[in-house]
């Protein structure tokens, strides 16, 4: 019945709604056409990200959420959402100078 | 400092570039103004068969470029309208026969003696592409609704932006309503929404273009193609008229839809 109505209103069925598809592929390949960032890179730009912070604190890498937004075609904002394990005080991986756990010594070397 | 020039791009080649600047030309003369179109196609001359006056070429582009000539021996005066003339392309040049500050000096001599300017411009990003924008006060860019048409127009506005001519505002050519409406095709809305930029006119794919451009009269001539009609709003938005834009389903009334209800499917 619905079927009905969507072809009296003239809309197709959602499998034939190609239009849609092809905005949603356009919006992912125009944006890494504007910031020249194939997502394979991005990718790994992520994967690096993650790494440097791990160095330094135990990161709850199944929770990141690092995001690229575009708000019109010259402003991209990364919104990086980096949380840190529960037990990120477990034993040995603390920094060396026994400050407070959760502001990490500025001084510690990579 | 006189006319205003307006240059016509897209990237994507065939989506109706040519076709769009022989009717926004004969548009705008249509309204009165003084109009010279340019054809910037170096090596790929059109513009002229498009509107009906190859028969009339004697000197082009790069022989007023390369001092052959004076401005006015190149300049072909339309059949129609006395204040609309046309600037061919060389055919046995290239685009390397122009740069973009020849471009600039032709289109100064040009502004005195005219309202618009209107350069049709080459496919691609190369040099071709950025002579046609270098005299441009306005770029309009030149789509239809499809995603390698779309991409390239992204592509163009970048580099029209880099150029400091940006943004640009948007022709969407070749819009078929009925796949619009099955949701087989990307509708205006979608197609600004994704590239970001204003929109100055949206064209409905209609059958009297072509043969409009066989016989070398523009569609936009024709009173009673929906095409024209798009042609003739855009001039109009150009010479800063508020012009709504067109009903787009006007063609599909109650009738044909409850042909498509009993139809197939």
């Amino acid at each position: 019945m619905s079927g009905f109505f969507d072809r009296m209103l003239g809309r197709g069925r959602d499998n034939e709604r190609s239009a849609s598809k092809a905005k949603e592929r356009l919006k992912f390949v125009l944006f890494h056409d504007r910031i020249s960032l194939p997502p394979e890179q991005l990718k790994a730009m992520k994967e690096e990200i993650v790494a440097v912070i791990s160095k330094y604190v135990d990161v709850a890498s199944d929770d990141v959420d690092i995001a690229l937004e575009q708000n019109d075609r010259n402003r991209n904002i990364m919104r990086a959402e980096i949380p840190f394990s529960k037990n990120s005080e477990k034993d040995g991986q603390a920094p060396s100078t026994s400050g407070d756990a959760s502001t990490p010594a500025t001084d510690t070397g990579p | 400092m006189g006319a205003k020039a307006i240059t016509v791009t897209s990237g994507k080649g065939g989506v109706g570039k040519t076709t769009t600047t022989a009717n926004i030309g004969v548009s705008l003369a249509r309204l009165g103004k003084k109009v010279v179109v340019v054809d910037a196609d170096i090596g790929l001359r059109n513009l002229d068969v498009v509107m009906g006056l190859e028969n009339r070429i004697v000197y082009d582009l790069v022989d007023v470029i390369e001092g052959r000539c004076k401005l006015r021996q190149a300049m072909i005066k339309h059949k129609q309208f006395t204040d609309l003339y046309l600037i061919p392309a060389a055919q046995t040049r290239d685009k390397t026969a122009v740069s973009p500050s020849d471009m600039v000096a032709l289109v100064r001599k040009l502004r005195p003696d005219f309202d618009f300017i209107v350069i049709d411009s080459p496919a691609g990003i190369e040099r071709g592409f950025r002579n046609a924008i270098a005299p441009a006060d306005e770029v309009l860019i030149v789509t239809n609704p499809e995603v390698s048409a779309v991409r390239d127009a992204d592509r163009i506005i970048g580099l029209i932006e880099a150029e400091n001519k940006g943004p640009g505002q948007l022709i969407l050519n070749r819009v078929k309503m009925d796949m619009i409406r099955k949701g087989e095709m990307l509708s205006a809305t979608d197609v600004t929404d994704i590239l970001a930029i204003k929109i100055i006119g949206i064209v409905p794919e209609d059958a009297s273009v072509i043969p409009a451009s066989n016989s070398g009269i523009p569609v936009t001539l024709n009173e009673n193609s929906r095409a024209g009609l798009a042609f003739r709003n855009i001039a109009r938005r150009l010479s800063g008229e508020n012009v709504p834009f067109m009903d787009l389903e006007a063609n599909s009334g109650f009738l044909q839809r409850l042909a498509r209800l009993f139809g197939q499917e």
